[in-house]
């Protein structure tokens, strides 16, 4: 009788074991699935509108068949580092304030909270607010106004990611530091960010991630152009835009390419994002994490 | 060399709680002296007072003064140039863990700038002999991290961290308390022969290791110093009823 219980209770607790492995995996496959239907789809339609005119040619005027998105890559690239040097530095600069010294303070209750929000906030909001600030007092759109609506975007998150980072970081790690005659600002440059810089990296890279991605802001301030342009105050293509354009427009051929820009992109995002990952962790010794 | 301490009047704070209160003590140079007491005595706050580390807790406070040698620790400079001259080692094993094992050792010049490489190499060989360490990783140097080796290996490598900068004076915080007993019985060797160099000042639970290592015991019992003497004195002889309840294990 007794054994029989407890066999019977064996088999229910196996049984719950595999009910809860299964919703776990279940849960993961479909976390991937979305991502890889996508990544399929796009190579589908996209792939074949692939070629190497795609990477070097500029639009073509309408009822033309061919050219290429030369100008939206361009654009984007340029739009990126604009963003990332102002997002980032920013962000990472109010992530060491928040985390080493102001932890208590009002101003940093302030500046978390803005974050919070500004990372709520709509991105053609953030276009619009740009427009106003930049694009409407020097009376003409602009790569440089794209890029600050950007990195503005970037911002929150690189900050929250930072402060998050460095509040993981031991205090035994800064009292080391202290305690070998380190000045407070060396030891959180050298030593707390350094131990700090894989998880912000990370950070960083998925604020980019996002913003690589965004077509809202750039409406009214990039504005799109269908020339290849590096200047900052003209302006410029992107990516998301063009797609954005193209795939709204009646024209066949342009569907094919918004297709293949869509693809072009999501590409580009996984390749930088890879990169960065690949050339920061080897640089980190093992063992480090 | 090292040089000798001396504490008058030393009240310290955390918060509203008076964690010290009037200590005076004369710490002699290049002995060892432990502090000994039970957990949450103050022993800890007075080694932490003595390289001005205590004030690094924003709701710390001090008072009194404390000379190392002819310095005045709380008037004359910054802590950060009497924590080059203070040397501290940590309960927990603290390497950076994102630096090699040579880096670890070279971090408080580095950090401080400066940037000669031989002269570099030879403090970072030099410090690491002196903490027993070098023939256990002269091979990896640079090649493994400082969080990779074990913990015993991890404590004497913060120890030759700290004698890299070359101090006058060791701080020891429990150094041991988180390791086995062959490293313990390693770092209580190294006490030994650093002492001829250094004065050391180690904080411990262990009253069999203050008994080992060092010549001079404090008692340390609700923030105040009940005894200091001769180590032979306090363990065979004390002169405070106190002292002799807690070595015979009575209380605490």
């Amino acid at each position: 009788m007794q054994q029989r219980i407890q066999q019977s209770g064996q088999t229910w607790r196996r049984w719950k074991n595999h009910l809860a492995t299964g919703t776990a995996v279940l849960g993961a496959l479909v976390v991937v699935a979305p991502l890889l239907a996508i990544f399929a789809y796009l190579i589908y339609k996209g792939a074949s509108s692939l070629n190497w005119a795609f990477f070097t040619k500029v639009p073509k005027p309408v009822g033309e068949i061919g050219g290429g998105m030369e100008n939206a890559i361009v654009g984007s690239g340029v739009l990126l580092t604009v963003a990332s040097l102002i997002g980032i530095p920013i962000g990472i600069a109010a992530g060491v304030y928040l985390a080493e010294f102001g932890r208590k303070r009002l101003l940093s209750n302030l500046v978390r909270f803005t974050a919070d929000v500004l990372n709520g906030v709509p991105s053609i909001v953030v276009g619009i607010a740009v427009y106003s600030l930049i694009v409407v007092t020097q009376r003409h759109f602009s790569a440089f106004s794209g890029g600050v609506a950007l990195g503005i975007m970037m911002i929150p998150t690189v900050t929250r990611t930072t402060e998050e980072m460095l509040l993981l970081v031991p205090h035994a790690v800064r009292e080391a530091a202290l305690g070998l005659g380190v000045p407070n600002w060396r030891s959180t440059v050298s030593i707390t960010l350094r131990t700090a810089s894989a998880g912000i990296i990370t950070g960083c890279m998925l604020a980019f991630a996002r913003v690589a991605g965004e077509t809202a802001p750039l409406l009214f301030t990039a504005f799109g152009n269908d020339d290849k342009s590096l200047a900052l105050n003209q302006p410029i293509a992107a990516l998301p835009l063009q797609i954005f354009v193209y795939a709204v427009s009646p024209y066949n051929d342009w569907h094919r390419l918004a297709w293949a820009g869509s693809l072009v992109l999501i590409f580009l995002i996984v390749v930088s994002v890879s990169l960065v990952r690949y050339v920061t962790s080897r640089g980190v010794l093992k063992g480090a994490s | 060399m090292g040089v000798g301490i001396e504490v008058k009047d030393l009240n310290a704070w955390y918060g509203s709680t008076h964690t010290l209160r009037d200590i005076h003590l004369n710490i002699p140079a290049n002995h060892a002296t432990a502090l000994i007491g039970p957990s949450g005595c103050g022993k800890s706050t007075f080694v932490r007072c003595l390289n001005r580390m205590h004030e690094t807790n924003p709701i710390a406070r001090v008072t009194g003064t404390v000379k190392i040698g002819d310095l005045d620790i709380y008037n004359d400079v910054s802590p950060v140039v009497i924590r080059r001259r203070i040397g501290m080692v940590f309960q927990r094993p603290n390497p950076f863990p994102t630096m090699s094992i040579y880096d670890n050792v070279a971090s408080g010049l580095r950090l401080n700038g400066f940037r000669n490489r031989q002269a570099l190499d030879e403090i970072v060989e030099r410090s690491l002999r002196r903490a027993a360490l070098w023939d256990e990783v002269k091979d990896d140097l640079k090649r493994k991290s400082g969080a990779s080796i074990s913990g015993g290996q991890q404590q004497r490598l913060c120890i030759a961290r700290t004698l890299a900068v070359d101090p006058e004076v060791l701080l020891m915080d429990e150094p041991a308390s988180a390791l086995d007993p062959i490293s313990t019985a390693k770092i209580e060797d190294l006490i030994f022969q650093l002492k001829s160099e250094y004065t050391i000042v180690i904080v411990t639970h262990n009253m069999q290791q203050a008994a080992r290592v060092a010549e001079k015991t404090g008692f340390f019992l609700n923030g105040q110093l009940v005894e200091f003497d001769a180590t032979t004195k306090i363990f065979t002889n004390p002169s405070d009823k106190r002292t002799e309840d807690y070595i015979t294990g009575r209380f605490g």
